[in-house]
């Protein structure tokens, strides 16, 4: 089962392997720009382990930002993280020994595969949330360092490779809609946002955005439903008393 | 090329570090013996709106007005779309949203 699990979870994780390959070289790239070679990549890759605000990181080092405007771009940068852990707590609070390391390995790729309720039957679940989140972390480390040693001999433009994330969020998008009768959830977050990015600028209208989410949400509290179908409750059922034993 | 002492660069670092390891640990302590049913209900419901958000924060810098009007993204999202209702396959539709994007930038700007 563990090791069912684990191809499982490999397989799940390939197209974050390309994304983070991709976007950790990027970051590899811009962190050599500033003079600072594979170790602090590994290290800030291995620590850190946030894809945009690692990016935002090189600028602040770069131009030598005080400890209080890190703090701030932190929060800033990470408050949907928030988010992350509410929509996780059931999860991950029942996911034993690899409870702290999921939760510390948290990224918005990780979490829109580990979100997803529909598993197969037969793979262990808790097994699989680490697993993914192991992997992903490695993808995105060993990104890190091949970007910084190689990134300067790309023989074509990168230009655009981010494109991957965009592509991996809009198709977890559609799975999710397509698995759901209840719409009212992704629309008011895709209306909010958008609205929001509007009226607020690209900067600062991702806080906005998930404050009236969240107010949005609450209002709709009677008309939502977004319980999985029947039958797949049937299977996660199973799988818990499976993982149980 | 660094213009700060590499101890302050470790302490930027550190900051980062385990400002974002708070803020992934926050739910979990806050939440930790009793979760309110406003705050269950708003994890199930908010997977779903926060991929909505995700779209549309990664299409953030895209402008309708200016060249070139948005109009690789709408091709490439379009592509990544309809590749994956006919293959289901999400590698296949990545790599083939993810190259016709790049190969539309080069060619359109």
């Amino acid at each position: 089962m563990k090791r069912k699990t684990f191809i499982y979870s490999f397989k799940t994780s390939l197209p974050v392997m390309a994304g983070y390959l991709f976007l950790g070289i990027g970051f590899g790239i811009l962190l050599q720009s500033k003079g600072y070679g594979p170790l602090w990549a590994f290290c800030m890759s291995l620590f850190i382990y946030a894809g945009s605000l690692q990016y935002v990181a090189v600028d602040l080092i770069g131009a030598g930002a005080s400890l209080i405007t890190a703090s701030i771009m932190t929060v800033m940068v990470q408050i949907r993280h928030l988010f992350y852990g509410i929509s996780m707590l059931d999860k991950y609070s029942k996911a034993g020994k690899y409870k702290y390391y999921c939760i510390y390995a948290m990224t918005d790729e990780t979490f829109s595969l580990v979100c997803n309720p529909y598993l197969p039957k037969d793979i262990d679940r808790n097994a699989y949330y680490f697993y993914l989140s192991a992997l992903n972390h490695s993808y995105w480390i060993i990104g890190g360092v091949i970007g910084n040693i190689l990134g300067n001999f790309l023989p074509f433009s990168s230009r655009g490779i981010d494109f991957s994330m965009t592509s991996l969020f809009l198709i977890i998008m559609f799975t999710q809609w397509e698995e759901n009768k209840d719409h009212k959830p992704v629309i008011t977050g895709i209306v909010t946002t958008l609205i929001c990015r509007i009226i607020f600028g690209p900067n600062n209208f991702l806080i906005p955005a998930m404050i009236i989410i969240t107010i949005v949400l609450f209002a709709l509290r009677r008309y939502c439903d977004v319980e999985p179908n029947k039958n797949n409750k049937n299977n996660e059922e199973e799988l818990t008393n499976a993982s149980d034993k | 090329m660094r213009v700060i002492s590499d101890s302050y660069a470790i302490a930027l670092i550190a900051i980062f570090a385990i400002g974002t390891a708070i803020i992934r640990f926050l739910p979990f302590i806050v939440f930790k013996k009793h979760t309110p049913d406003a705050v269950i209900y708003l994890g199930k419901v908010l997977p779903f709106s926060i991929m909505g958000m995700l779209v549309v924060y990664c299409l953030k810098d895209v402008s309708p007005t200016s060249n070139p009007h948005g109009i690789p993204e709408l091709i490439a999202c379009s592509l990544v779309l309809v590749l994956h209702k006919w293959k289901h396959s999400t590698l296949i539709s990545i790599l083939g949203g993810t190259i016709s994007y790049m190969v539309l930038l080069q060619l359109m700007t």
